[in-house]
């Protein structure tokens, strides 16, 4: 394998206290050393100068949909995807079609991810066998097959005592439950966050407190149990508030926030684009405040995007029949930077903790370092560079985004996976 | 070319209508809804309304002015008013009219909205009128469709027309719309009626307030500039317009009102309650009604009813929309010629 050596980059390591201008020399897909001025004429060698170079991004969020919904989007694509988005490793959600609730379809996706990933794969395994609420699913042989965390994801897990059992057992293997906070009971046929914009349009609402009576739940059973409790994409001030007063009191969790809702309100919603329509919706301003708040002080650990690809067709409908969901990875990077950094909610390394250190941590992965002697994951970003989304153009397979045409600022330059370009902008 | 003698006997009378207000006020090419209207369009589609009202007074109630044109009717949600009022009105102006309805058409052989549009523009139409349960489904056809497209209801977001209907009433009642007190009173959040009034009336400059059980009262309801009561008593005080609104006790799982009597005895709208309003109030309702649960009979059928007066007025208003989307369309123009 040849060597890789990224020169005059901004080599910003959170992990390690280390933020310098500098060089970085990778041998063997391992990161051999960084330091000042490294020189080593075999390697290929990158000019970085004016760019961040940082550990590998993970976007711990996705929907790959293999198997069983090719048509949204595949491994190969949505591992392109998340390559050309800057990230080097996904975790990927159970709602496939079989649920990834048995070792047989984890083994399947890994094997898949090894034959035409271009990043890392991380599957997540379900709490309940199909998802359905009832059953635990074999946890310890979803873990044992390479799961690193369970979740229901898209849907809430369904009942409080599956809840606690999901927490007690998962600590055997010091795993995540990962949630989606939503008290289905208040959303039924709810389509956007319920507000002015819902009164407005006449919209069925989806409360704040949908939300946040699940995350009360999970909070206190969290602080029960003792589990790891990490809380999928949340989106309302109330939310933050519980997280904040929970981490106070030293409970076991940590919570993601999604890109979309930091960078959109449900204003967004007024012209009917079903590209506004996601699971949780785009919340007021205040939410979209309280989040940046959060983003800045500590309350929100990772940033993540669930990556939610639909078929164009599944979209061309009218605003209720639409699906939830939107794809996220190709727009992840330029949407923190414009509205976090540019904006100084929050400082690069602040950043490179959100999509780097703590997703790897949470999920017990390797990476969120640039340490030598470990794994070359690494994301390379131009901070100043200026340019359009064009849907389009995108490698995922489909094109549901609500930021097509937005300029934004901000975007990975280069993604290296285990010492290999997995995507360089050309 | 057989002529039709209903046509070819007015056409002098037809002069009158042949000479709309002047057209100066910019018409917009889709009827979305009254968000998209400005108050002089609004005073446009009233005045227009105004002289084509005589045309359904007259024994011979047809004019050609729409003559060779298309309007088809989508109607994806049961409506006997709304659609008939279409009907008659694209027909009292020599439109050919078709109405398409969900039970006929081929969305339950599961076509989508857009496909089954797609397909009957192809048949190159000059307006479609649309009702459908999803908000927002008439922006969605008018974006993907070069005819112009009427909003005839879409969920609880929008009905345009009833709101312009409804205009025209008070209008004609009180002679100006401006500074008058207009309460609406019953399911506020699932009502499309109420969207396209508030909009409409504020437009307009009226003064308008709501009253609902808080169940049946959208969140944040003041943002759309309105008063809000959780009574009715306070809201009628002194109301120039009352206007009723239909309760469907069985929506939401008998979540929002427990039963129809205690609705009735909480907010409808009874002799004794109307007392409070002013003297000369008058009383609407879009219907269906519902005797009995939000308006007492010897209420909706007393003197101070205009109910069906607003059904006359439809008509003239659905007359003037129908004209002004093909007049003031060239493209429509063109491919009718």
């Amino acid at each position: 394998m040849s060597n890789l050596l990224l020169r005059g980059g901004r080599l910003v390591d959170p992990a390690n206290g280390v933020d310098m201008v500098g060089d970085l020399l990778v041998v063997d897909g391992v990161i051999e050393k960084t330091g000042p001025e490294i020189d080593d004429a075999a390697a290929e060698t990158i000019e970085c100068g004016g760019m961040i170079v940082a550990p590998g991004f993970v976007d711990m969020h996705v929907h790959l949909r293999e198997p069983g919904f090719e048509y949204k989007e595949t491994i190969a694509t949505g591992t392109m995807a998340a390559a050309a988005g800057g990230f080097t490793g996904v975790a990927c959600m159970p709602n496939t079609r079989p649920v990834n609730d048995h070792r047989a379809v984890t083994e399947f996706i890994i094997e898949r991810a090894n034959l035409e990933g271009h990043v890392r794969v991380h599957p997540i395994g379900a709490v309940s066998i199909g998802q359905d609420g009832e059953a635990l699913a074999e946890i310890g042989e979803l873990v044992g097959a390479g799961c690193v965390a369970v979740s229901d994801d898209g849907y809430p897990v369904a009942t409080a005592q599956l809840m606690r059992k999901a927490l007690e057992y998962s600590r055997m293997f010091d795993i995540p439950v990962i949630d989606h906070c939503e008290e289905r009971s208040m959303t039924t046929a709810s389509v956007i966050h319920e507000g002015a914009v819902s009164t407005a349009l006449g919209m069925r609402g989806w409360p704040a407190a949908a939300e946040e009576i699940i995350v009360a739940r999970d909070l206190l059973l969290a602080e029960a149990t003792g589990g790891r409790l990490h809380l999928a994409h949340l989106s309302t001030a109330g939310s933050m508030r519980l997280v904040r007063d929970a981490k106070e009191r030293g409970v076991n969790v940590t919570c993601e926030v999604m890109t979309h809702h930091f960078s959109l309100t449900d204003e967004a919603v007024r012209g009917f684009d079903t590209n506004t329509k996601m699971n949780p919706p785009l919340r007021a301003e205040s939410d979209r405040q309280a989040l940046l708040e959060a983003i800045g002080n500590g309350t929100v650990d990772a940033i993540a995007t669930d990556h939610a690809p639909h078929h164009r067709d599944e979209k061309l409908l009218e605003y209720d029949q639409a699906p939830f969901g939107i794809v996220g990875l190709e727009t992840a990077i330029p949407l923190a930077c414009t509205h976090l950094l540019r904006t100084d909610v929050i400082d690069v390394a602040r950043l490179v903790e959100l999509m780097s250190v703590n997703p790897s941590r949470i999920l017990g992965i390797d990476g969120g370092t640039l340490a030598s002697g470990t794994p070359a994951h690494l994301t390379v970003i131009d901070p100043e560079r200026q340019a359009t989304v064009d849907a389009s153009a995108f490698h995922s397979k489909s094109q549901n985004t609500p930021f097509d045409g937005q300029t934004l600022y901000g975007w990975p330059m280069l993604t290296v996976v285990d010492g290999k370009i997995a995507w360089r902008q050309t | 070319m057989t002529m039709d003698p209903t046509t070819t006997t007015l056409l002098d009378d037809a002069t009158m209508v042949s000479e709309p207000p002047e057209q100066d006020i910019v018409f917009p090419k889709n009827l979305v809804g009254i968000r998209t209207l400005e108050a002089e369009q609004i005073g446009l589609v009233l005045d227009t309304a105004e002289h084509f009202r005589a045309i359904s007074e007259r024994p011979i109630k047809k004019v050609p002015a729409l003559r060779g044109k298309t309007v088809v009717n989508l109607f994806f949600e049961p409506s006997t008013r709304t659609r008939t009022s279409f009907e008659i009105a694209g027909k009292r102006l020599s439109a050919d009219v078709q109405s398409v309805s969900a039970s006929t058409s081929s969305v339950v052989k599961g076509e989508t909205l857009l496909d089954t549009a797609r397909n009957i523009e192809a048949m190159l139409p000059d307006i479609l009128v649309l009702r459908h349960a999803s908000a927002g489904a008439t922006d969605f056809l008018a974006r993907h469709c070069s005819a112009a497209v009427v909003n005839a209801g879409d969920g609880a977001h929008e009905h345009p027309t009833q709101a312009l209907l409804d205009a025209l009433t008070i209008r004609r009642s009180k002679g100006k719309i401006a500074g008058l007190r207009v309460v609406i009173v019953g399911d506020i959040s699932h009502s499309r009626v109420a969207r396209s009034n508030i909009l409409c009336l504020r437009k307009l400059g009226a003064d308008v307030t709501v009253a609902a059980p808080p169940t049946l009262m959208p969140v944040q309801v003041e943002s759309l500039g309105v008063t809000a009561h959780h009574r009715i008593e306070p809201a009628l005080e002194g109301a120039d317009v009352v206007m009723m609104l239909r309760i469907q006790v069985e929506r939401g799982g008998k979540l929002n009102v427990p039963s129809a009597a205690e609705y009735f005895k909480l907010f409808g709208l009874t002799e004794s309650r109307l007392a409070l309003a002013r003297d000369d109030a008058i009383v609407m309702h879009p219907g269906p009604m519902n005797r009995g649960v939000e308006i007492a009979s010897d209420v909706a059928d007393g003197p101070r009813s205009v109910i069906l007066e607003q059904v006359t007025n439809g008509l003239a208003v659905r007359m003037a929309i129908l004209y002004l989307l093909a007049g003031g369309n060239p493209k429509n123009v063109e491919s009718a010629a």
